[in-house]
């Protein structure tokens, strides 16, 4: 579950990936709303992980 | 020089006042012997939950100086100045895993400061040291800046002069040698919620007057086109590289220094601050909002003298004065609370890895607690005079480099947690190499934080300061290397 926290610094490192204008959405070109839609899945990824780990290291 | 906006002044002076009055107040707040113990100055008690580190680290974080810098940099470059938000969303991942296990040797020691940290782990002054100076020399030019930021919106309304932030900063030192920590955490909730208030309000009603966030990325585009160069609301070919080496550096950089480890150690749990990690990007949209001010300043065609403009003129431009007042406070507070709680960073520093290690090291609690307030308001009078004696642009170029030096503490104070290989020897040597070849080729690039490398005739672009990171560490593996060979088992000599 660990690698989950990996998966934004692929996303967001790897420019070329989103370095475009289009699709657009609400008049935001794809560089800025796919960058934007980065932190609620970065923040769900943690959680992820979060949930997973033993409820034992939880407790301190 | 503009006329004084009472209206915007009155809402402004209010605030002001309100959150003054808290910061007094504050000492007695989740009470504590403040002056007794430098747990309890210094970090707050060692008890904020999971809300407080929330406002805390938020508030301490995304600073004033980012209001007025992330959209002035994007006004002036566009796409460019946007990696603020891809460091700000990759951080947290970074966070989850290495704080917590952080906080626990923290904890379990006793310790407070990042050097304690690195001194209990190598048991080396030296490192302990240059660590130490690292962070308190890296802290300063940040605190100058947030004055830097403060002055910006007290220009806007039309005050001239120094007074203002003199008398302000004067407030601010009085109310955190009193009351330590738990002033900036319990202005952190009024300062936080004012700015999303404000970018909320203006993230919806400007693009309204505007035509549209369709209409305010076209404005940019435009006006990039029309000023050239290495500039447009996507990256050139030639910035990715610089793009996600400055998110990446930066990312490592931004939990390693004094201000941002003390919201940390001041957290009850472990458990705080995981919880804290999958929190804190809420700031992290809010400042990705923020960032694009800066293309509704090109939108609204607004003239301006500097780029440090761009927020305070598109307020004014745009919102009644006393909505303007509103943002102009919370943005002068907002520089309030990381100033606070960099000064007690610095201080916690100075106080347990120079004094108590050179000076006085039978030093009491109480003694402890004594020679941090009067090192954060000498802390806080060398950064008022920095800003008032000293150019701008020096302010600006020193907080580059800190940024550059506090990122080479970071094998010293994470390695630590995972592996017992490395020595002292070999982490000392590396900051040496990465502080000196970072600060060498930024300040012969002409201050700029980015270096060049060809390869079979491409050259490739890339933030001095992670290329001073792999340096660092190539250097202290190999020196480890060396030392571990000459002296297989650490021997008690090395444990001064």
């Amino acid at each position: 579950m660990w690698a989950l926290l990996l998966i934004p610094f692929v996303g967001l490192l790897w420019v070329p990936f989103y370095n475009f204008l289009e699709p657009s959405l609400f008049g935001f070109p794809f560089f800025y709303w796919y960058q934007f839609a980065w932190i609620p899945i970065t923040s769900l990824l943690i959680w992820l992980v979060y949930r997973s780990r033993a409820p034992d290291e939880t407790q301190e | 020089m503009a006329a004084i906006d009472w209206v915007a002044l009155w809402i402004f002076v209010f605030f002001f006042a309100l959150v003054t009055v808290m910061g007094f107040l504050a000492a007695r707040w989740k009470s504590g012997p403040v002056s007794e113990h430098l747990d309890e100055w210094g970090l707050g008690g060692r008890q904020f939950g999971v809300w407080i580190t929330w406002f805390l680290i938020g508030g301490d974080f995304y600073t004033a100086y980012t209001v007025i810098a992330v959209p002035a940099l994007v006004y002036a470059v566009g796409a460019y100045g946007f990696f603020a938000l891809p460091y700000t969303i990759i951080v947290y991942p970074f966070v989850f895993a290495i704080m917590p296990m952080l906080w626990k040797v923290a904890h379990k020691n006793g310790y407070v400061t990042a050097a304690d940290v690195v001194h209990g782990t190598y048991h080396s002054r030296g490192l302990e040291l240059a660590v130490a100076l690292t962070g308190m020399v890296a802290t300063m030019p940040y605190i100058a800046l947030q004055l830097i930021g403060m002055g910006v919106v007290i220009k806007a309304m039309g005050l001239a002069g120094d007074w203002p932030i003199i008398a302000a900063f004067i407030i601010l030192a009085l109310y955190t040698y009193s009351s330590g920590l738990r002033a900036p955490a319990l202005i952190a909730f009024v300062k936080d919620i004012m700015i999303y208030i404000v970018v909320l309000v203006a993230v919806v009603i400007v693009p309204y007057k505007l035509g549209g966030y369709g209409a305010v990325f076209s404005a940019a585009n435009d006006a990039f086109d029309a000023k050239g160069g290495a500039t447009g609301i996507i990256l050139k070919p030639g910035q990715y590289l610089a793009y996600a080496t400055l998110a990446l550096g930066s990312a490592f950089a931004a939990f390693m220094y004094p201000h941002t480890l003390t919201g940390v150690f001041a957290s009850k749990s472990a458990d705080t601050i995981r919880k804290n990690a999958i929190l804190l990007p809420a700031y992290t949209l809010l400042l990705g909002l923020i960032a694009l001010l800066g293309y509704m300043a090109h939108a609204a065609k607004l003239k301006l003298s500097s780029p440090n403009d761009a927020v305070p003129m598109l307020f004014q431009a745009l919102f009644p004065s006393w909505f303007a007042g509103f943002a102009f406070a919370a943005i002068a507070i907002g520089a309030l609370v990381p100033a606070a709680v960099m000064s007690i960073g610095a201080a916690n520093l100075f106080t347990r890895n120079v004094w108590k290690s050179y000076i006085n090291p039978d030093i009491t609690h109480a003694g402890e607690a004594a020679v941090a307030k009067i090192t954060s308001l000498v802390v806080k009078v060398g950064a008022l005079a920095f800003t008032l004696f000293l150019p701008v642009q020096f302010a600006l170029d020193l907080q580059l480099l800190g940024g550059l030096w506090i990122l080479q503490t970071f094998p010293a104070l994470v390695f630590g947690l995972f592996t017992r290989w490395f020595r002292a020897e070999g982490l000392l040597l590396g900051w040496v190499v990465g502080i000196g070849w970072g600060s060498w080729t930024a300040w012969s690039n002409g201050m700029k934080p980015l270096a060049g490398l060809t390869f079979g005739g491409d050259t490739y672009t890339f933030f001095v300061g992670l290329g001073a990171l792999i340096l660092n560490i190539v250097v202290a593996i190999i020196v480890t290397g060396i030392v571990r060979m000459v002296l297989p088992e650490r021997t008690a000599t090395a444990r001064s």
